[in-house]
């Protein structure tokens, strides 16, 4: 039951399109409903005239009973509050929806990625091609009868596992070769991969000659793939750059080397399931990829978590904000060429942290700690004081020290001062997030702007910098890392005794039918879990909307005209995780 | 001047480089191989080199550490294998990449199911060592464990465990884990004296009725 928008907003919006605006009046279900054919006039209203000017989150739903496709958009106003939802529906068989790309920049990949994982058309759409699957992939796997290589049953738990387990390993049953469908006329031997050649076309024009562009050398432009294999990227991820000389003329990233089509594994789990799922997203911060699936299905189900579990799930939050803003500075200076010593300097502090995590959820990195209405386990004896040692005394010289020994060093702040410029009306129009946001000075911080769990009690200050570059996305990580030992030295100091659960823990959660949008501020930025339940134990929709897939949008516009050396600092300004990019 | 924030970005540099040397007077030979050192070299108050010489130096696994389920059995006389298995299924049923296979045992007159796993299943190749099943298991029967140095040889034949494999006493659960093994003894024993007063209750009401 995602929150409706202030009343005003209503009336005008269905005042002003009769008869094409709807409320939506499914159960459960909130927002509105408008005919495609108006779905660019509505968009410009709201962001022109009622100032929902950045769009967070888009996607698709295949309701294949009723034969719709679904998109929904969620916009959000830069002042904060909810989110406002509107949805369009069209025919399953021919899904073509209007593409807001001209009126919100943002929408670019996640329409690609609508377009591709549900097979929903963007008419308009600069660019429609794959994004996370590869060129010349059959069919669109997100869609409900899509079945993938080793399908066993709609929904889990499958039947065969028990009373009569027979064990045997899914690689026996549908060994390689005979688990691919291939098209009718299709043979493997004579199919050659249809290349990059899209890929390079949607790369802008190249120049006629030398002479229109008032140059009296001839020079050429050249392509370069940065990428996948690439220590820089931070994992497997493309970057195909023109070049006109060192200068970029335009960049895109490829992605999609780790995609595992996690919407579609989450959509065959139950919702308890999704829980340690949800940890290989951004696997540096697995516990606020937990806070906001749990967040996103507490609010279907209309429940809320004791005191000290909100104030344990806080606690976790913010320190694994540390880990994650410790560990892109880190790999930043990485990029820049200070090979490892500073990242190993912040990831000396990461294991101390790590060490709670471990003590405290029984494993370092893939947490699964959050439940539904609390969390799985009271804090060990000792994790508090550990805790209190670090945010009392440890962490804050530690900070300072890194603040020291990296913001004015003159080879920093060469390599990032004024590269990689975001200016802050882009930055909202690519439907920037996180610290990229904020460091073009857009105060924009989810535990203010929407607040959730106990952040509106306590006291700390969104940071922002004025300029939108490397340097600034830096420096608002280290001030950022200052607000988070401020936020954490409260909550150490209040966090109350009791209980940390709601109701009694199941294994089998009961979430009425209706959808939820729940969002938290991941250290890279908005982390939304769109969901939709028909009332069964299993989601029906299970949509995560990834910070570091959609800051990339922005990209190509911070690269350009800058030299190819700088996309590595900028791509590391970012701050990626590949494991939430590609899902 | 150019360089100056350079300098001093170096002398935090040096200032780590010193500090390992002091840390390793400090210690004055006895830095490794010595838990009291390794103790404080993981805390926060930890200086100088951080590194854990392992596998001769090990780090202390906390309680809550888990890793691959295991099952429980109480021994009893004779090395007799008591599982608390019951096969429910529930473990089955909650385990996200469903590694767990179950096969429950039918009493061979009735054919009516008997509360104990004739055979059990993990593929630890899938198992993701989310702490799921030992989490919702009723009966305490499966738990999560600390032996991590699981690389074998061969993936195919050995990666399957079977119930033999994955059973362990509860002497060695209540040595990994104190703390829960207490807790859970604890509300069992409670949960038993509450069934014993209850049926002990109803006896006396009913032995009063017949007086009546």
């Amino acid at each position: 039951m995602t929150e409706t928008a202030a009343p005003a907003v209503v009336d005008t919006l269905e005042e002003r399109f009769p008869g094409v605006v709807r409320r939506d009046v499914r159960a459960g279900f909130s927002g509105y409903v408008v005919d495609a054919g108006h779905l660019r006039e509505l968009a410009l209203h709201l962001r022109d005239d009622l100032g929902y000017s950045y769009l967070t989150s888009l996607t698709g739903v295949d309701y294949l009973p009723d034969s719709k496709m679904e998109v929904v958009y969620h916009a959000c106003s830069m002042t904060g509050g909810a989110p406002l939802v509107f949805k369009t529906q069209v025919p399953r068989d021919s899904a073509v929806v209007p593409s807001l790309v001209s009126v919100f920049p943002g929408a670019d990949f996640q329409e690609r990625e609508a377009w591709d994982l549900l097979g929903i058309r963007f008419a308009g759409h600069p660019n429609l091609r794959r994004i996370l699957m590869w060129e010349g992939f059959e069919g669109h796997p997100l869609r409900k009868d899509y079945r993938e290589p080793f399908f066993e049953e709609e929904a889990k738990p499958y039947k065969n596992r028990w009373p009569e387990g027979h064990v045997y390993r899914i690689e026996d049953k549908t060994p390689f070769f005979k688990n691919v469908q291939y098209p009718p006329d299709f043979t493997p031997e004579g199919w050659a991969p249809a290349g990059d050649a899209g890929l390079y076309a949607g790369l802008g024009e190249l120049p006629a000659s030398p002479e229109e562009m008032g140059q009296t050398l001839r020079t050429d432009q050249m392509v370069v793939n940065l990428g996948p294999q690439h220590p820089s990227t931070h994992g497997v991820f493309r970057m195909v750059i023109t070049l006109e000389g060192e200068t970029i003329v335009d960049l895109q990233p490829v992605m999609g080397y780790l995609h595992r089509n996690h919407e579609k594994i989450g959509e065959r789990n139950t919702f308890l399931m999704n829980m340690p799922y949800t940890d290989r997203l951004d696997y540096i911060c697995s516990m606020h990829n937990n806070f906001g699936y749990a967040v996103a299905v507490e609010k279907l189900m209309g429940i809320r978590p004791p005191e000290r579990a909100e104030y344990i799930r806080v606690m976790m939050a913010e320190l694994t904000r540390i880990v994650s803003h410790l560990w892109s500075i880190g790999f930043l200076l990485n990029d820049l060429g200070a090979y490892f010593t500073p990242a190993l300097y912040a990831i000396n502090e990461r294991e101390l942290i790590l060490d709670v995590f471990e003590a405290t959820a029984g494993s370092r990195m893939m947490c699964n700690y959050f439940r539904f209405g609390g969390v799985a386990r009271d804090l060990p004896p000792g994790a508090l004081e550990r805790v209190k040692e670090l945010v009392l005394e440890r962490l804050p010289r530690s900070i300072d020290e890194m603040d020291r020994y990296l913001t004015g060093n003159d080879i920093v702040r060469a390599r990032c001062v004024g590269v990689g410029v975001l200016p802050p009306d882009k930055a909202v129009a690519f439907s920037a997030a996180g610290p990229v946001l904020r460091a073009s000075g857009v105060p924009y911080d989810l535990r203010r702007a929407d607040p959730y769990s106990i952040y509106d009690r306590l006291d700390f200050d969104v940071v922002t910098r004025p300029n939108g570059d490397v340097y600034d996305r830096y420096l608002v990580r280290v001030e950022e890392l200052r607000q988070s030992l401020r936020i954490l030295q409260q909550v150490v100091r209040d966090i109350p005794e009791g209980e940390i659960q709601t109701g009694k823990a199941q294994y089998q959660v009961r979430v009425p039918a209706g959808e939820a949008y729940g969002r938290v501020e991941n250290p890279k930025g908005e982390l939304g879990f769109y969901l939709v339940s028909n009332g069964k134990p299993n989601p029906w929709r299970y949509h995560i909307r990834a910070p570091s897939f959609i800051n990339l949008t922005a990209m190509a516009e911070m690269c350009r005209g800058h030299k190819v050396a700088d996309v590595v600092a900028i791509l590391g300004s970012i701050d990626i995780v590949l494991g939430e990019t590609d899902r | 001047m150019y360089g100056i924030g350079l300098l001093r970005g170096l002398a935090v540099t040096l200032k780590h480089f010193v500090g390992t040397y002091l840390d390793d007077l400090r210690w004055f030979g006895k830095r490794y191989y010595n838990p009291k050192a390794l103790a404080v070299r993981q805390s926060a108050k930890a200086r100088g080199v951080f590194t854990v010489q392992y596998p001769e130096e090990r780090l202390p696994i906390p309680e809550e550490f888990r890793f691959i389920p295991f099952l429980l059995y109480e021994e009893g006389e004779g090395g007799a294998k008591i599982d608390r298995c019951t096969s429910c299924g529930i473990c089955a049923k909650v385990c996200p990449p469903q590694c767990i296979w179950i096969q429950r045992s039918n009493d061979p007159v009735t054919g009516r199911p008997v509360p104990e796993p004739v055979e059990f299943y993990i593929d630890v190749d899938i198992c993701m060592n989310c702490g799921l099943c030992a989490e919702y298991c009723p009966f305490d029967a499966i738990k999560m464990d600390h032996d991590f140095e699981l690389a074998t040889f061969d993936r195919f034949s050995e990666h399957i465990f079977n119930k033999e494999k994955l059973s362990k006493p509860v002497s060695y659960y209540a040595s990994i884990r104190p703390r829960n093994y207490e807790r859970e003894e604890a509300a069992s024993a409670a949960k038993e004296a509450a069934k014993a007063a209850r049926s002990s209750e109803s006896g006396a009401a009913k032995a009063a009725e017949a007086q009546a």
